[in-house]
């Protein structure tokens, strides 16, 4: 076979997967949004984004995502960096963090439902400490902010793991060198921090984000499962348009829109981490 | 003031030992170079002191401070690194600069100093680029310029040049040695390049197995080697060897000739003398030419002596051919004796 066409006929297989599975879908959902009765429209557009529900569902998408991404930011950074110190142990620290990563989303959100509902974990201790005489029920319309936060501890609770392990490795592939030569020039720990590990971790960092950030807009079981209606997310929506209401161009419509964001965010991300050109890492 | 005290310094790692019993003072001001074999715990000793590695056993005191229990930082060093180390994501500019930034010096007095050791080290038209756009020898430069910006009390340096090609390690040697001897640092130097030690050292101490076999100045070394090891480590080529049996009242019989010896009971010795230290004579060591190498300036001559091998540097003007027998005199006041069983010298 000739070497150059080699490359090409091994990412044949790939490609007509992608191509069946991910493109064709994607110009079907493109086409259902863009068209109503047979022809091209925007009116799927008009109708969702002109539902009174539209911009709280974005609202508290993008809210819930600026909550939770930079705490899951910070906490995966500190554990990658905790278990990178390590030195016997590593290896079940890691396993045991990243257990919530093996429960699906919408198992996550019951395990938080059981904690907050009114007959919960948390209502029952409260009870049994004897800091209330009845026990609350707390995700309720009433506590908008409470349902907010237990959405996204269950969140940060279920999704952080995914950036630990990233991070995890790419700190283990920056040499031992740098530091000793930071340590050496006068730097502290939390300098050789700035200094070394987040430049050297762009690359790490900059898939855990972008994973992190697409994920977030895409939440929904979880919130499904805490908040109900009381907190509409986007992906909600589509639920809604597609199974309740039958609505399927709608559906794809609200789909596109997360997906235009998802990409505008990506590009952020990549812009905003990139290596200066030149720079090797 | 930095003088360097290294008192019963040992490192094991796990169960190898890689350093034994070192013990070392390094005056201050001076520059001293480790030299020896690969494996011989150079940079092992060198990381001791630095405090990127902590010693099994023993101290380590710098002008008059006991500081093997401080942080690098605290210790008034700066250190080349043998791999190097130039931070890859900042520009050469930034990675000479570091150590500065992190003392918070002004910007002024950053720029003055990094434009001032780039150029010494000769690297001034790369400040703006990434080390991952430098080659060997200039990612090299920028680790020493790096060490030197410091200005530090004591100055570590891991085989600094070895990745230089022969002229400029001449030019960079000169420079580095001119520069040490014009601020007041004490440098450690590791090298496993002997004409690089003879030519830079205020004193060498010669390593080998994880201990410190000759600290001494660089001719001493030359001259007076410690140990057999050292007479065959040291000199290009190195010593001759001849094995030497008594004769009565400190003389000894080498390859049928009588030599004057030292006085010990020891039933055997071995005679050592440097292939530049022979001169051709009516009487003295037969050597069966084997080789004939003209270098330039001499002629050297290798073949044996009594079934020994025996290197002789020679004058460039003798003809001397393959299957010739020489007859060589050591000049006395050259010869050297090291015991077989101790292999030291003895006098
Ligand atoms: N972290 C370590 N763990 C185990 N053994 C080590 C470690 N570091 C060094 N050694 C061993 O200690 C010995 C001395 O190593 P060192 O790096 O000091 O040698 P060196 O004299 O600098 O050699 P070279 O000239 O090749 O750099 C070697 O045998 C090496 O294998
Ligand atoms: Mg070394």
């Amino acid at each position: 076979m000739n070497a150059r066409y080699l490359p090409y006929v091994m990412i044949l297989p790939v490609t007509l997967f992608l191509c069946v599975f991910f493109i064709y879908p994607f110009v079907l959902v493109a086409q259902q949004a863009f068209s109503v009765d047979g022809s091209w429209s925007l009116a799927n557009f008009q109708e969702v984004v002109g539902y009174w529900k539209f911009p709280i569902s974005m609202k508290n998408t993008l809210l819930l995502a600026l909550a939770v991404v930079p705490v899951q930011v910070i906490l995966a950074l500190t554990m990658a960096t905790m278990v990178t110190k390590m030195k016997t142990g590593r290896d079940i620290v890691l396993y045991i963090w990243t257990i919530p990563l093996g429960i699906s989303d919408l198992a996550a959100g019951i395990i938080w439902l059981a904690i907050f509902e009114q007959s919960g974990f948390l209502n029952s201790m409260m009870h049994g400490l004897g800091m209330v005489d009845r026990p609350v029920n707390f995700l309720t319309y009433q506590n908008p902010g409470i349902v907010f936060l237990a959405i996204a501890l269950a969140e940060i609770w279920r999704a952080t793991a995914i950036m630990l392990v990233i991070l995890v490795a790419g700190m283990g592939l920056i040499p031992k060198e740098y530091y000793e030569a930071a340590e050496v020039f006068g730097a502290s720990p939390w300098k050789r921090f700035l200094r070394i590990t987040l430049p050297m971790l762009r690359p790490s960092l900059q898939t855990a984000l972008i994973l992190r950030v697409i994920l977030a807009f895409e939440i929904f079981a979880v919130v499904q499962a805490l908040g109900g209606t009381l907190f509409p997310v986007l992906m909600g929506s589509v639920y809604e348009y597609q199974f309740d209401l039958l609505n399927s161009g709608a559906a794809a419509a609200i789909a596109l829109i997360i997906l235009v964001i998802s990409i505008g965010f990506t590009l952020l991300i990549l812009r905003a981490l990139r290596v200066p050109k030149g720079a090797t890492i | 003031m930095a003088e360097i005290l290294i008192k019963n310094v040992a490192k094991r790692f796990g169960t190898y030992q890689a350093l034994q019993d070192i013990n070392l003072t390094i005056s201050d001001q001076e520059f001293m170079v480790l030299l020896g074999a690969s494996g011989c715990g150079k940079s092992t000793l060198l990381r001791i002191i630095a405090g990127l590695e902590t010693a099994t056993e023993g101290e380590v005191w710098i002008g008059g401070r006991r500081i093997d229990h401080l942080a690098p930082k605290d210790r008034g060093i700066s250190m080349v690194f043998q791999n190097y180390a130039v931070f890859p994501h900042l520009t050469v500019f930034e990675n000479i600069g570091f150590g500065l930034r992190m003392q918070k010096l002004p910007q002024a007095d950053v720029e003055r100093r990094v434009a001032r050791t780039a150029e010494l080290m000769q690297i001034g038209e790369l400040l703006k680029r990434y080390s991952g756009e430098l080659s060997g020898g200039q990612r090299q430069r920028v680790a020493v310029a790096r060490a030197l910006a410091m200005e530090p009390d004591v100055i570590l340096m891991d085989e600094p040049l070895s990745n230089l090609d022969a002229l400029l390690r001449l030019e960079m040697r000169a420079e580095l040695k001119g520069v040490l001897a014009e601020s007041s640092t004490t440098a450690i130097y590791v090298t496993h390049d002997q004409v690089e030690a003879m030519s830079l050292a205020d004193r060498i101490s010669v390593m080998h197995e994880g201990r410190i076999a000759q600290a001494a100045t660089p001719v001493e070394v030359y001259r007076n080697p410690a140990e057999r090891f050292i007479a065959s480590f040291i000199g290009n080529p190195p010593m001759n060897f001849i094995d030497a049996t008594p004769a009565g009242d400190g003389k000894w019989t080498v390859a049928g000739q009588v030599f004057d010896g030292p006085a010990t009971e020891k039933g055997k010795l071995e005679f050592a003398i440097r292939p530049e230290d022979v001169r051709g004579a009516e009487q003295g060591l037969s050597l069966n030419v084997r080789v004939v190498e003209p270098l330039g300036a001499h002629l050297l001559v290798t073949g044996a002596v009594d079934g020994h091998l025996f290197r002789a540097v020679l004058d460039s003007d003798l003809v001397v051919n393959r299957g010739d027998v020489l007859t060589l005199a050591p000049l006395p006041d050259r010869v050297r004796w090291f015991d077989p069983d101790t292999t030291l010298a003895v006098n």
